[in-house]
């Protein structure tokens, strides 16, 4: 008798019906969205932060190298020394004082500069002047060598470099940034999913044995068609709670972006910094028209069989082996000792993705780690992206069936055995034993 | 009368310790099939097999004169030691998932559901959850999923632990309104009372071995020592009781008895029957009480277990 759609449906009711289910479903996008815009909130505070910087250019040569921005106001001080403009600046309570001698380079430019402050200033605001600076100073030594100021702006130029594969498609540096987001999005979201419905599952389980109701279900069913269905069953709640939590997230900050005002987008961290600095050479047409030329060259059709594949089997492989873990045990607090073997791969394959197949996606690392069946769902998802033979994902993928049907075998049987035993802690060398019975 | 279960030399090994060695039982249809035994003999392991929960290691089971198959699955109602129920889940839906599970369709469920909920009036339980049921009605829930997809063969295991004695009663009468019905029962139990209230045939397993087993009468009938109880009236005590001593064997005795004068179990050979010893009663003294002394399952349990 087939009673796999029945275990599957209980199972998914038990799980979507929990109140604290209900509860983490639809409070945790309010909640994340809460923190974007706290986040969002803080960010524009600190923006909008006045800052006062006094300097004092002994060397009389960057006299009206600053001017005043809408964030910062530069005080020039004049005919005092300097220990008296530290005194006059912690007074007045600038951010900090700049600090020109008159020390002057063989080629008649400053050379000695100073900012005295309070706390150490940030980096965005050393970095500022400092580019400021330099570039004035450039400025200057080049016309002391007798070019003119002219000479000077129109010698900018600005090149960009089109790629195109020999196949003629075309790309761009963003081409890279959008890989990564696609493939460290699906290896991460792979990530999650396992943890948190393995977990799940895992707790079904113990709940089963702890209420004691596990032989009487077992008297009517295969142990092994209740493990797959419990697996099924939480995992369709899982999907169900992360379409709502996509969904609702979507919403949420739509509706938030329009109440608040806040411009999600405008959220800047200093690494954002960086890459806008470095692209923000090209214009924001060219930059968009780039972005869509990198979407449209992911192998999206790939990505998205492959993303199916890949998760189901990566899924599968370990909330087995979270099942057999729940059976062997009595409880929760038993579960640490054989909980690292499963973090351990995963942990190391987030790892490997993130920092290896950024580095060099068809490494001897990354294509070794994308075809050990524990790690290359994650790896492999976010190699994906960066264009992966059809062989090789297929070779991978083969691997992980067979290695997924091999733990299910093994989950089921310490299952079988697991769940019928009572107050004893099993060891390692027990559960070996158990798959002999 | 056929045997509706029938295992054939069972014999089930968990790495190097035997759980059952090469037990045979049979099981009449119609009977209460007491299985007996001391903690960690292995009677659980056994009924796991006819469940079907595990596999043995060597020997065979069959149902029907069948050899047990997935579907036997539904010919039997099983009611273990260890139970319990999904805490959270409301009472009707956990049966109603449990009835299907058995096989039965949903409407023909919910239909025997509310028969039986009526009959144990429990009919108000049905959106409650089990977590806040105690734990005696919780049982009588356990109850009626064993028995709702009317199998061929009941296995009630400890069926009365947890109940108090009216709602014991209430389920030892229903189980033999099941047998009377033509259900079949095994019965394991410690409570030696009834075993012998209920039961008409036993088997006693220990240390994985079979070493008991056959009609409740006709093994207290083997177990018998030939003793019987005597209470006697007379005058002269004393000198009777020496000239008993002399004939027979006599032992202390601890029956109730008005006239005590004489009050005593007196063991004959095999040679001796019950009439040549009251023949013989009757010349000495005026006999007020005279009865067999019949093994109880008790004493048969402890005998058996103790010698093996």
């Amino acid at each position: 008798m087939n009673h796999l759609p029945l275990i599957i449906k209980r199972e998914y009711l038990t799980k979507v019906r929990n109140k604290s289910f209900v509860v983490m479903t639809f409070l945790s996008p309010l909640i994340m969205i809460g923190l974007i815009a706290v986040v969002a909130y803080l960010s524009q505070l600190n923006n909008d932060k006045q800052r006062s910087i006094s300097v004092l250019d002994e060397s009389g040569y960057l006299t009206d190298l600053f001017q005043n921005t809408e964030t910062t106001t530069y005080n020039y001080l004049a005919d005092i020394d300097l220990e008296t403009a530290i005194a006059l600046v912690k007074e007045r309570e600038d951010y900090g004082l700049l600090h020109i001698g008159d020390a002057l380079s063989s080629d008649n430019t400053p050379v000695h500069f100073k900012f005295y402050s309070k706390d150490s200033p940030s980096i965005t605001v050393i970095s500022s002047l400092e580019s400021k600076i330099e570039r004035r100073l450039r400025e200057m030594k080049l016309q002391a060598d007798g070019v003119s100021l002219e000479q000077i702006q129109s010698s900018k130029t600005q090149v960009n470099i089109g790629q195109e594969s020999f196949e003629g498609e075309k790309s761009s540096k963003i081409d890279n940034i959008v890989k990564l987001a696609f493939g460290g999005m699906a290896g991460y979201l792979l990530f999650m999913f396992i943890i948190i419905y393995g977990n799940m599952i895992m707790r079904s389980v113990i709940e089963e044995k702890t209420s004691r109701i596990i032989e009487i279900i077992i008297s009517s069913v295969k142990p092994v068609q209740l493990m797959l269905g419990k697996i099924i069953g939480t995992s369709l709640a899982g999907v169900t709670q992360f379409v709502i939590w996509i969904l609702l997230g979507g919403v949420l900050i739509i509706v938030v972006t329009a109440i608040f005002g806040i411009d999600v987008s405008q959220l800047q961290t200093p690494q954002q910094d960086m890459v806008r600095q470095s692209i923000q050479s090209q214009d924001a047409q060219m930059i968009a028209e780039n972005l869509l030329i990198a979407i449209g060259n992911l192998p999206i059709a790939n990505l998205i069989v492959a993303f199916v594949f890949f998760f189901l089997g990566g899924y599968l492989l370990y909330s087995s082996l979270y099942a057999a873990i729940g059976a062997a045990v009595d409880n929760e607090t038993d579960t640490q000792q054989f909980m690292l073997p499963i973090i351990m791969p995963l942990i190391l394959a987030v790892y490997v993705g993130f920092f290896t197949v950024i580095e060099d996606p068809h490494g001897t690392v990354s294509t070794v780690f994308s075809f050990i069946p524990f790690t290359s769902p994650v790896v492999m998802l976010m190699r994906i992206p960066f264009g992966v033979p059809l062989w090789q994902q297929g070779l991978s993928l083969l691997l992980l069936i067979a290695t997924f049907m091999f733990t299910v075998w093994i989950g089921a049987k310490i299952y079988r055995v697991g769940i019928l035993m009572y107050g004893k802690k099993p060891s390692y060398k027990e559960l070996f034993k158990w798959m002999k019975y | 009368m056929k045997d509706l279960l029938v295992a054939n030399s069972v014999t089930k090994r968990y790495g190097n310790f035997t759980a059952l060695n090469k037990v045979s039982i049979a099981v009449p249809q119609g009977s209460i099939f007491g299985l007996l035994g001391p903690n960690g003999a292995g009677k659980t392991t056994l009924i796991r097999i006819i469940n079907q929960i595990t596999m043995p290691d060597e020997g065979s089971v069959t149902l029907d004169n069948e050899p047990l198959r997935p579907e036997h699955i539904k010919d039997i109602g099983y009611l273990p030691e260890e139970r319990g129920l999904y805490k959270s889940m409301k009472v009707g839906e956990q049966a109603l998932y449990l009835a299907q599970l058995k096989g039965l369709s949903k409407t023909e469920a919910k239909k025997r559901l509310k028969y039986w909920f009526e009959k144990l009036e429990i009919g108000d339980w049905w959106n409650k959850k089990i977590q806040e049921l105690s734990k005696g009605q919780a049982q009588k829930i356990q109850f009626v999923v064993t028995v709702l997809h009317q199998p061929k063969l009941l296995i009630f295991d400890e069926p009365f632990s947890g109940f108090d004695p009216i709602n014991a009663n209430l389920i030892k009468d229903e189980i033999l309104q099941l047998r009377d019905q033509g259900a079949t029962v095994i019965f394991s139990t410690h409570r030696m009372e009834s075993v012998e209230e209920l039961c008409d045939h036993i088997a006693l397993i220990h240390k994985s071995n079979k070493v008991l087993d056959g009609k409740l009468n006709d093994i207290k009938r083997q177990f018998k020592t030939n003793t019987f109880e005597v209470g006697m009236q007379a005058d002269n005590a004393e000198r009777i009781m020496a000239q008993l001593k002399e004939n027979f064997e006599v032992l202390p005795a601890t029956f109730k008895n008005l006239h005590d004068d004489i009050k005593i179990n007196i063991k004959i050979d095999a040679k001796t029957s019950p009439n040549d010893l009251l023949s013989y009663l009757m010349s000495k003294a005026e006999i007020h009480h005279f009865v067999e002394v019949l093994p109880t399952a008790n004493d048969i349990f402890i005998e058996t277990v103790k010698n093996n």
